[in-house]
Order: structure tokens, then C-alpha cells, then sequence
């Protein structure tokens, strides 16, 4: 088992009388895919709201370690979460610069290095070669993502002209980009068709086997879940219901309860847009 | 909406569902806007006879308003509803222009600059031209400045005319109290206008929006009133005069030459003349201007040009991505600021005496028109409107009607052109083709 990158504790997050999450604790190694899963409105999209800076949790910690160091993310500003923890994310109701092309986009997610490289735009205003050199190298980058969405004959248009299964495959390159330790993956499949989530798993695959980071992964569609994940955390109402392998999750009563009410479980089907309507 | 049903239909006739009820209550509804707005403004008229102050009605006029609207907005439905939709159609007149200056954008520009720069030798060209090509160029240099605000950092700013008030301003005070030139003083205006900038930044780093425009608009108005004000370093309502002229290389333009300097005409041997002072603040501000288009469009293709287009359409995914927005958002309000003190200090050297009226919201308001008609973020639409809206108020039969042609242009543009004159939006970087511009 590799080392813990994010650890999770006693994360709680209240609006108002509504708590969305409720003392949640896990943990996310490198090189797998730990995947949050639960009904609608479990809070999934708030764990990952407070822990890319966006939400100030109400509690707990969030503790990240990258190269030896260890960030509290709770106490980081959204933009140094990214920059400093190297925390990337891609959200739920996808987020591209539309009106930029493709390379634009995956060139803006290297900003801090450009900058830097820059000299906060002095050098680049003089054209002085170590500027010339940084972009080269983000250029390169972004091609390399480009070549392996098979995007590179767009590179130059913009992106708000995609396909709906290529923007969540963009924004998942833009997210890399950033040169993240973790990456927080919103719903990525919602919306794409077989053929596309075939093409997504693979990548979210490639990416945990080549590049050494974690993934954490919001997603409804089992087939995904139980697919590719090596680690599940199960959310409902805010609080974990079960945390485990996912043959453990699938077996597991509690699970089988918040998603389906009492009967069958039956991860065959995609029970997306979950019945919740039981009481409380 | 039924009346647009009918746009489907391939003949010319009216579809047999054409609704004339929705189109009469269409018209009504418009009539009786009309007749809410003229009672008060049109229907009474304050007049004064001898002294005595009387109200008049003018009903007959509210009337001849409400009928006229009620008409021509039936004919407006009906000329939709029997015409099939020819979307194509639209702008015709600027779509191709627009394409071709794409295409050829480069030669245009050259053949522009070409142009300016051999303005003052063409036939036609009079002091009257060049003073309204140099009233031009401050223009296109402010639309540039306020470009990187409003185009680029999508930064809605109502008080852009702040910035140029504090750069002729400190340029004005620093070139009298401290007798510095115009090229000495030049920078400083521009350093304590993006000092302005970043002040006015900080407040409004949480604001988007209508929000951002109505406290823009209110530092704009907050200068105005400083200026009038602070009578002991603005002058007030009097303002500043004798603010000096720039030279060249130490030598200056006027009939005789202050003691221990050399002027312009007699270091070249030339006769006096004063339209050499005027030909050279005219290529004074074509270089200032040739400057402030290269430095932004330089800026467009760094990190920090592209942080501010990225800005623009995400902030939210910009943090995701590190970036910090604080600092994106200051550095465009810096460097448009700084770019509208240089035209500031500019109008300053050129008038030689500023005061608080040349800095109301009026200003704001054209500099704003012409960026968001020429194209949000285009530099050569920048160039077409202040062109247009320089030139237009100068045709001598429409001077009175500057206001109303204004408007009219306005709502003409955002109908045809909602992207403005030239909304093409050329990529920062390309992968294929080196073709780098
Ligand atoms: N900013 C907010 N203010 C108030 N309530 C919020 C806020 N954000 C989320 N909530 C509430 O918190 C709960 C959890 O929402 P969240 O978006 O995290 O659910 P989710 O698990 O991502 O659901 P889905 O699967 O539909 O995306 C919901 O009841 C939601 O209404
Ligand atoms: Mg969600």
C-alpha cells in the first residue's frame, strides 16, 4: 500500500441549520483512485469545495503531504491550495475558458511557472530567451496532453466548441496541467455517452499509472466506481456509511440501503438519479 | 412569438396563423411607454415670460409621439413576421470589412500607421486635420487603456476617466512645481495613475459586474470632485495653466527661445511657424499610441494577458487553476490606468490648460462607447470607433444631434454587431502554423 497523500478528519461543513457534512474522515493514498460516492445532495461536491479552498470547513483538518511537507489545507486560500498543495480539480458543471482555444486553456494552467519565468512580465515584455524556453516547455506539455486526448488537430480553435465528452476530457488535461498531487475529479462521466466513459476510464487509468499522484473521484455511474477505483468512501446525508475495496462497498447493507431503499441491491444498472425520498 | 412562427414559412405572405392580437398589444405596450416617458418629458414645458415662470402643456406633441410609436412598431412586427429570417444579412456592410481586415490584418495595420504617418504631407490635409487626427489618436490610446480593463480583464469600469484626470493632473502639478518636461514628467503621471489604479483595485477585488461599474462610476465622480475641490494643489474650478509644451531633444517650439535654449525653427534653419508645434504633438501622440498598442498587445501574449482573458470568462475555474485573481484584476486596473495617465498627460501638454470639466462622466462614457463598439478587446476596433465617433459630431449639419446619433449608433451596433464592430478574437499562441503576428 503507498503512503497516505490526503488525510481527512472530522471534516465537518454546516450552512446555515444544514449540515452537508457531518465529521467525515478518510484517507487518499498515491497511484489510486479513491473514489466519494452517495446520493444527490450527500455533500460530495462540498468535501471537495473545502478542500480546494473554495468552502472554509466548519471543522476537522485536511491535511495534505507533498514532498515531504505537510499542508493544511484548511487554512489555504483556494488559489494557493492549487498552487502550493497542488490540489487540481475539475468541477461538476464544467468549467473551461470557452472563448479560448484548447492550448490557451492548458497554457493558463501552467500561469505560475510561466509567470515566474516571466519575471512577472518583464522579462517576457523583452522577449529575453529564459521566457521563450518556459513557454516552449508549456507548449510542450500542453501538446502532450493534446496528443493523448487526440485533441491536437483543435489545438487552435476554441474550446467552447467541443463535445461535451472532449470539455470533461479537456478539463481534466487543464486540472494535469497544473502539475497536481491531487487531483479531484467532479462527476467526470456525467452526460457521456458508453463509448466516451470508455475513453475516460482509460484516461483517469493512464493518468493514476504513469504519473505519481492520487485521484479522488466523485461519480454516480457504478460501472466507473466499481470499475476503476481501488478505494471507496460512501457518503449519505453529509456523514460515511461505509469506506472500503469496492467489492466490500458493493456487499455492504448500509450502502445497498441509502441508495435503494430496503430491497435487491443491484449495481448492474446505474441507480444515477437515486430514489431518496425515504425519511429520515 | 407567434408572429416569429412565421419566420419558417418559404413565401413571402403572411402565414394564415399570423397573430395580429399579440402584434397590437405588442405595439400598444410600446405606445404606452411612450406616453409614460413624454407626459413628463415632452408634455410640460416651463416657460419664462418677463420674469414670471409659467408651465405649458404640449400635449398634442405626448400625442403625435404615442400615435408614432404605436405605427411604427406594428410595422416593425409586421416586416418581421413576413419576411423569412435572412440572418446572413445582418451587418452586411461590416461582416465582409470585418473578414477582411482579419484576414489581412497586418497589412491593414500597416497601411494604417503608413497613413498617419504621412497625414500632415497629403493635399488635403489641413491644421484642422491634424488637430482632429491627434484628438483621434488620445482617443484610440484611452480605448487601448481601458481595452485591457473592459476587453481583456472583463472589468466593467464606468470611471476610466479618473485615471486620465490623475495622469494630466500630476502630470500638470509635477511639470509646474517642479519645472520638469514633458518627458520627465511623462512617467510619473503614468506611475501615479496605476498608484490610482491599484487604490481603486483594492475595494472592488470582491465586485463583478453592475456592481463594479456603479463604484467605478462613483470614483470617477469622487476625482471629479477632489479636482474641484482641492483648490490648493488643483487650482479648483480655475485649474492649471502654463503647463509646459513638450520639445524635442531640448529644443522647444515657439517664436523665440527662452533664455539658454535653442528652438525648434531656428536649430533647422527654418521659419517660424506655429503648425510645427502642432504637427510635432501630433506625432508625439502617434508614437505614444504605435507604444501603448505594441506594449498591450505584447502583454496579451503573456502569462498575464492570458490570466486576464482567463479572468474574464472564469474566474472560479482561474483559483482552481492557482491563480490568484487579486493580484490578475490589480495588474489590469494598474496598466489600464497607467495608459490612460499617459493620455492624460498627453491632453495636458497639448492643451496646455486643464481644468475639472475635461474629466466628467461624459468622458468616461465615449471612451467606454468606443471600446465596446469597436469590439471588446480588438485594437484595430478601437481605431474604426474612436474614428467614427470623433468624426461624426465634426459633420457640421449633425453637431447638435451629437447625442442623439450617439445613441442611435449604440443600439444599431448591439443589434447588428453585439460582439462590436470587429469581435473577432485572434488566439494568444498557436500550435500549428508559426504564423505569430
Ligand atoms: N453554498 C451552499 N449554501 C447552502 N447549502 C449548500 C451549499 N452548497 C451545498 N449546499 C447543500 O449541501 C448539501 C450537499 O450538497 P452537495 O452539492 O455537496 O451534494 P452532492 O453530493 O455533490 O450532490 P450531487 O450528486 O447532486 O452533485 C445539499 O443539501 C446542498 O443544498
Ligand atoms: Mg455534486
Amino acid at each position: 500500500m503507498s503512503t497516505p497523500l490526503l488525510e481527512v478528519q472530522h471534516l465537518t461543513m454546516r450552512f446555515g441549520g444544514l449540515t452537508a457534512v457531518d465529521d467525515l474522515s478518510f484517507t487518499a493514498r498515491e497511484r489510486e483512485i479513491t473514489a466519494l460516492i452517495g446520493p444527490n445532495g450527500a455533500g460530495k461536491t462540498t468535501v471537495f469545495n473545502c478542500l480546494t479552498g473554495f468552502y472554509r470547513p466548519s471543522a476537522g483538518t485536511m491535511i495534505l503531504h507533498r514532498g515531504g511537507r505537510k499542508y493544511q489545507l484548511e487554512r489555504m486560500e483556494g488559489h494557493r491550495v492549487a498552487r502550493i498543495a497542488g490540489v487540481a480539480r475539475t468541477f461538476q458543471n464544467i468549467r473551461l475558458f470557452v472563448g479560448m482555444t484548447l492550448l490557451e486553456n492548458l497554457i493558463v494552467a501552467q500561469h505560475d511557472e510561466l509567470m515566474r519565468a516571466s519575471m512577472f512580465s518583464v522579462a517576457g515584455l523583452f522577449g529575453f530567451s529564459p521566457y521563450r524556453r518556459a513557454e516552449k516547455a508549456a507548449v510542450q506539455k500542453a501538446r502532450y496532453w493534446l496528443d493523448r486526448l487526440e485533441l491536437t488537430a483543435s489545438a487552435d480553435l476554441p474550446a467552447g466548441g467541443l463535445s461535451y465528452g472532449d470539455r470533461r476530457r479537456l478539463e481534466i488535461a487543464r486540472a494535469m496541467c497544473t502539475g497536481p498531487t491531487l487531483l479531484c475529479l467532479d462527476e467526470p462521466a456525467a452526460g457521456l455517452n458508453p463509448r466516451e466513459s470508455d475513453r475516460l476510464n482509460e484516461l483517469l487509468l493512464s493518468i493514476r499509472d504513469q504519473h505519481r499522484i492520487g485521484l479522488l473521484l466523485i461519480e454516480h455511474d457504478m460501472k466507473v466506481v466499481m470499475g476503476i477505483s481501488d478505494h471507496v468512501v460512501v457518503l449519505d446525508y453529509g456523514k460515511k456509511i461505509a469506506d472500503g475495496k469496492p467489492v466490500e462497498i458493493q456487499h455492504d447493507p448500509a450502502v445497498i440501503r441509502a441508495y435503494l431503499g430496503e430491497p435487491e441491491p443491484s449495481f448492474e444498472t446505474e441507480p444515477s438519479a437515486s430514489p431518496r425520498d425515504e425519511d429520515r | 412569438m407567434t408572429a416569429e412562427a412565421g419566420v419558417a414559412a418559404p413565401h413571402r405572405a403572411l402565414p394564415k396563423s399570423f397573430a395580429w392580437g399579440a402584434l397590437v398589444k405588442d405595439a400598444a405596450i410600446g405606445a404606452a411607454v411612450a406616453l409614460v416617458l413624454a407626459v413628463p418629458l415632452v408634455g410640460f414645458r416651463v416657460v419664462e415670460i418677463n420674469g414670471d415662470v409659467t408651465l405649458t402643456t404640449r400635449f398634442t406633441w405626448v400625442g403625435i409621439g404615442v400615435v408614432s410609436v404605436f405605427v411604427g412598431r406594428l410595422a416593425l412586427g409586421l416586416w418581421r413576421g413576413s419576411r423569412p429570417a435572412e440572418r446572413k444579412r445582418s451587418g452586411a456592410l461590416v461582416a465582409p470589412l470585418s473578414r477582411f481586415g482579419r484576414r489581412h490584418a497586418t497589412g491593414v495595420a500597416w497601411a494604417g500607421i503608413g497613413f498617419a504617418a504621412i497625414l500632415q504631407f497629403l493635399p488635403f490635409t489641413t491644421r484642422g486635420t491634424v488637430d482632429l487626427a491627434t484628438e483621434i489618436l488620445t482617443y484610440v490610446m484611452l480605448g487601448w487603456g481601458l481595452n485591457v480593463v473592459v476587453g481583456l480583464a472583463g472589468l466593467l469600469d464606468l470611471g476610466y476617466v479618473a485615471f486620465y484626470a490623475v495622469g494630466a493632473y500630476s502630470f500638470a502639478i509635477t511639470a509646474t512645481t517642479f519645472g520638469l518636461s514633458f518627458w520627465e514628467a511623462l512617467p510619473i503621471a503614468g506611475l501615479l495613475s496605476a498608484l490610482a489604479g491599484i487604490l481603486l483595485g483594492f475595494p472592488v477585488l470582491r465586485l463583478r459586474g453592475d456592481y463594479l461599474a456603479i463604484v467605478t462610476l462613483g470614483f470617477g465622480e469622487i476625482i471629479h470632485i477632489l479636482l474641484q475641490n482641492w483648490t490648493s494643489l488643483t487650482g479648483g474650478p480655475n485649474g492649471i495653466g502654463n503647463i509646459p509644451r513638450p520639445g524635442l531633444f531640448g529644443l522647444v517650439f515657439a517664436a523665440s527661445a527662452p533664455p539658454g535654449e535653442t528652438t525648434f525653427h531656428q536649430f533647422f534653419g527654418l521659419d517660424f511657424s506655429p503648425s510645427q508645434r502642432i504637427d510635432f504633438l501630433y506625432y508625439v501622440v502617434l508614437a505614444l499610441a504605435l507604444i501603448v498598442n505594441l506594449f498591450t498587445l505584447r502583454l496579451r501574449r503573456l502569462p498575464i494577458g492570458r490570466a486576464w482573458e482567463a479572468l474574464r470568462e472564469d474566474e472560479i475555474a482561474c483559483r482552481a487553476l492557482g491563480i490568484n485573481p487579486t493580484n490578475v484584476k490589480l495588474s489590469a486596473f494598474a496598466i489600464g490606468a497607467m495608459l490612460g495617465g499617459f493620455a492624460g498627460a498627453f491632453f495636458a501638454t497639448r492643451q496646455g490648460f486643464i481644468s475639472p470639466e475635461s474629466f466628467t462622466f461624459v468622458e468616461s462614457a465615449t471612451i467606454l462607447a468606443i471600446v465596446v463598439l469597436g469590439g471588446m478587446g480588438s485594437q484595430m476596433g478601437v481605431v474604426l470607433a474612436a474614428m467614427v465617433l470623433v468624426l461624426l459630431p465634426e459633420l457640421r449639419f449633425l453637431a447638435e444631434y451629437r447625442m442623439l446619433i450617439f445613441g442611435a449608433a449604440m443600439v444599431l451596433i448591439m443589434i447588428w454587431r453585439p460582439g462590436g464592430l470587429l469581435s473577432h478574437r485572434a488566439p494568444t499562441i498557436l500550435l500549428h502554423g508559426a504564423r505569430r503576428p
